[in-house]
């Protein structure tokens, strides 16, 4: 078992990381804290959750969210997707393991994978709307939010939902307000069979390591750690039995990274186009003072005279 | 008399002295000003969002999420506005054998040498290339804008289309603004034209000097 981490004291604490400690900032130009706090991961042993859910209420609970009442459609997700209230979902899927015949249930829990080199803070276009702090946490801030979506198109895994009630988007936080007073995220906290376990990254390494010699002891010879160098590694991370193929997991992608095409908009595109407006201008204004204006003579005038009058 | 292929409806001669020349009508400049601040409006909200040193723009507009919320319903005007100079202008817009020849003679287009060009009609070939532009760019624009515009049509579209869309709308907003800036640059280089637009005429000298062919249908057919 993992060592539980410790209930909170009754007297408040001081925060243990915020404005202080960003290392990138949407829109804007910061100079990265110089030094990075330990960097913090959840671990989701995707072979040891049962798919109870309790993940999915403690995250309602503790951020005091409500989700509306759906629909039964015969499938055990519930919501069906990812919505602005619901910040994290249980993904389930049947899989007929072709090599020994078995029926897997394979349960995920999706949510943000709070990326290294996070795209939704690269598509953003309002300074402040997301962050990303030294521990490694990617958070948005509401009251910077403008709700254009483009942190959708920037996010390789499809995670943020905008909300029709108040234009705002929204995601897990990695519960950056548990973590900053020593607390690991309400999922962790309420996950019976420690499928969700949080502490450093380091930590977390070594006991994924542990599941998964245990794993492939078991006869799980692909049994590996998701944590996708094509986003820089994750924040959460995924222990998988067929770390081969992810995307047996409701489709969670096996080479995750920022779309070329996001890249370029944001690269590219977002200086040569301010380039060719300017240029342009510059050359109409070099044009003006090198050719002067293009003015109508008196003879033009006579001339047009003398036709309207013929 | 041969028929008159360079006039559009309103446009006539007076004389006097000078000549004056109606060159667009009341409603043709209304359009065409709803056209201009719309387009304007746009421009200025939109690179509010392509560029983070411009993000201070969307103050003119109350905010960030004001601006993201009206800049979507400002390109439906300038759509339907745009439209409608489309339906006014665009047969006189139409590519001729003769603007080629003017294309060729670009270098004594901007060395004003206009005696070395041939006659003109009612739009020069440079007037027609930006009339054309502008109507692909804003058919571009409208359909991308509809894919980025997450408030209505965010749940129309895959992540992946939104992606290229809202790409190919940055690039045709571009695009679209370079255009403009030759638009209004011509239009200030040229003296004697802007007149066109506000009041509505202009001189005989400025027809004869730049559209001599559509002064000549208009005064032959008086």
């Amino acid at each position: 078992m993992f060592p539980p981490i410790p209930n909170p004291q009754a007297k408040p604490i001081e925060a243990k990381f915020g404005d202080k400690d960003l290392i990138k900032r949407s829109a804007s130009n910061i100079t990265p804290a110089a030094q990075r706090q330990t960097q913090v991961a959840k671990l989701i042993d995707v072979s040891k959750c049962i798919g109870c859910k309790a993940c999915q209420v403690a995250c309602l609970e503790w951020n005091n969210l409500t989700e509306e009442v759906g629909i039964n459609t015969g499938v055990y997700e519930n919501p069906h997707d990812l919505t602005p209230n619901s910040w994290t979902l249980m993904r389930y899927t049947e899989y007929e393991n072709p090599e020994s015949g078995n029926l897997e249930w394979l349960i995920r829990k999706d949510g943000c994978m709070h990326c290294e080199d996070p795209g939704c803070l690269k598509a953003c276009p309002a300074p402040g709307a997301i962050v990303q702090y030294s521990n490694g946490i990617v958070d948005f801030v509401h009251e910077n939010c403008i709700g254009c979506g483009y942190c959708i198109k920037g996010c390789p895994f499809n995670i943020p939902r905008v909300s029709k009630v108040d234009n705002k988007a929204y995601k897990c936080t990695l519960c950056s307000d548990r973590v900053a007073v020593g607390q690991g995220p309400a999922c962790q906290k309420a996950c019976p069979t420690q499928a969700i376990v949080f502490g450093t990254k380091d930590e977390m390494k070594q006991w994924a390591d542990k599941r998964i010699k245990d794993l492939k002891s078991r006869g799980y010879n692909n049994a590996g750690l998701y944590d996708p160098p094509g986003v820089q590694g994750t924040h959460v991370m995924y222990v998988l039995h067929h770390a081969d193929k992810p995307n047996l997991y409701s489709g969670l992608a096996d080479n995750p990274r920022i779309s070329p095409i996001v890249e370029f908009w944001k690269g590219f595109t977002k200086y040569a186009g301010l380039t060719a407006m300017v240029a342009v201008a510059g050359f109409g204004l070099l044009h003006h003072v090198v050719a002067g204006a293009n003015r109508v003579t008196e003879h033009d005038e006579q001339e047009a005279k003398r036709l309207a009058e013929k | 008399m041969a028929k008159a292929t360079e006039v559009a409806p309103g446009d006539a001669v007076h004389d006097g002295n000078p000549v004056v020349v109606d060159r667009y009508t009341t409603g043709a400049r209304i359009n065409h000003w709803i056209t201009a601040a719309s387009l304007v409006l746009l421009a200025i909200s939109g690179l509010a969002l392509f560029h983070p040193s411009l993000y201070w723009l969307t103050g003119l507009f109350g905010g960030g999420p004001n601006t993201r919320a009206i800049h979507p319903w400002i390109g439906v005007i300038l759509f339907f506005s745009f439209l409608g100079l489309f339906i006014r202008f665009w047969k006189l817009n139409l590519w001729e054998h003769t603007d080629n020849v003017w294309l060729k003679k670009i270098k004594d287009v901007v060395t004003s040498k206009e005696e070395n060009l041939p006659e003109v009609g009612k739009y020069n070939a440079g007037q027609k290339m930006v009339f054309w532009s502008m109507s692909v760019l804003i058919i571009v624009l409208i359909v991308s804008g509809i894919g980025v515009w997450e408030q209505y049509f965010g749940g129309y579209f895959t992540v992946e289309q939104r992606r290229v869309a809202v790409l190919v709308h940055a690039i045709a907003a571009v695009m679209a603004i370079c255009v403009w800036i030759v638009h209004v640059y011509a239009a200030i280089w040229v003296r004697g034209t802007i007149s066109a637009m506000t009041r509505g005429r202009v001189t005989g000298g400025w027809a004869w000097r730049h559209h001599r062919k559509w002064l000549r249908e208009l005064v032959s057919g008086k």
